[in-house]
């Protein structure tokens, strides 16, 4: 069957509720899905962030030392540790005032993906290349 | 016949999305589609076994029950439920539990796949 590109929507803002941290870490389990594939089969997810799902990316949280929980931000900078891309509407950041350079990057830690602030267009280019859409 | 992945988010009782999750997969299985649904979130604490049916609310394992019968996969995510504090002995017979690139590569596999509920 080859690879099929997924496209994961995510509309909640982070912790208001758990699915769209689960989007996240649902994306980044494309790692591991080989060991239950067929050789030469694949998954290649594409993390979008659009309306409110654009909030709660910022950088410079602290919720592990306020919750003892992982923070977004942690997450987000394993998503680009393990190359996966993260595409966030420039849209729906601009309309709620949160400036580009305020999501966070993983380049200290040695990856080579940056997040990609991209227009809406981008991301609906994205679900018309998926096989399957999925809304979190 | 085609395969259907049902991606299953919402709480058991009181949320409805997890009945229609439930009734859809069994509709689909009827038909002779191949079905797999995978709980995520909080829908991981329906696999909890012996669970009291009320008939003020909603349950689950008399479905999940019927359903694994009629050769539906079900797939727990292990983080999500050992999370709500059910163990793996305490589960329903039958629901496999393994980590989300389970859902992943049910979905390499689908034809469709429904992702339903979540807070």
């Amino acid at each position: 069957m080859g690879d099929v590109k997924l496209a994961f929507i995510v509309q909640k803002p982070q912790y208001k509720g758990e699915t769209s941290r689960l989007a996240i870490t649902h994306a980044i389990s494309y790692q591991t899905v080989e060991i239950l594939l067929e050789d030469g089969d694949t998954v290649t997810p594409k993390l979008c962030f659009i309306g409110e799902g654009v909030l709660g990316l910022q950088k410079g949280q602290n919720a592990m030392d306020l919750y003892g929980i992982t923070s977004t931000e942690s997450h987000m900078k394993n998503t680009l540790l393990v190359d996966l891309d993260v595409l966030v509407c420039k849209e729906d950041l601009a309309k709620y005032g949160i400036p580009e350079d305020a999501m966070p990057s993983a380049e200290d830690m040695g990856a080579d993906k940056s997040i990609q602030v991209v227009p809406y267009s981008e991301i609906q280019k994205a679900m018309e290349e998926a096989k399957h859409v999925l809304f979190f | 016949m085609g395969k259907l992945t049902i991606g299953c988010y919402p709480g058991l009782v009181g949320n409805m999305g997890y009945d229609f999750a439930l009734k859809l997969a069994d509709a689909a299985a009827t038909k002779g589609h191949k079905v797999s649904i995978w709980f995520s979130g909080n829908a991981t604490g329906s696999v909890k076994a012996n669970q009291k049916h009320l008939k003020d609310y909603s349950t689950g394992e008399k479905h999940i029950k019927a359903l694994l019968e009629k050769g539906v996969e079900i797939c727990t995510c292990e983080a999500c439920t050992v999370a709500r504090g059910i163990k793996k002995d305490e589960g329903i017979p039958g629901v496999q539990w393994n980590a989300m690139h389970w859902y992943l590569a049910k979905i390499h596999a689908a034809d469709r796949v429904l992702l339903i509920g979540g807070e």
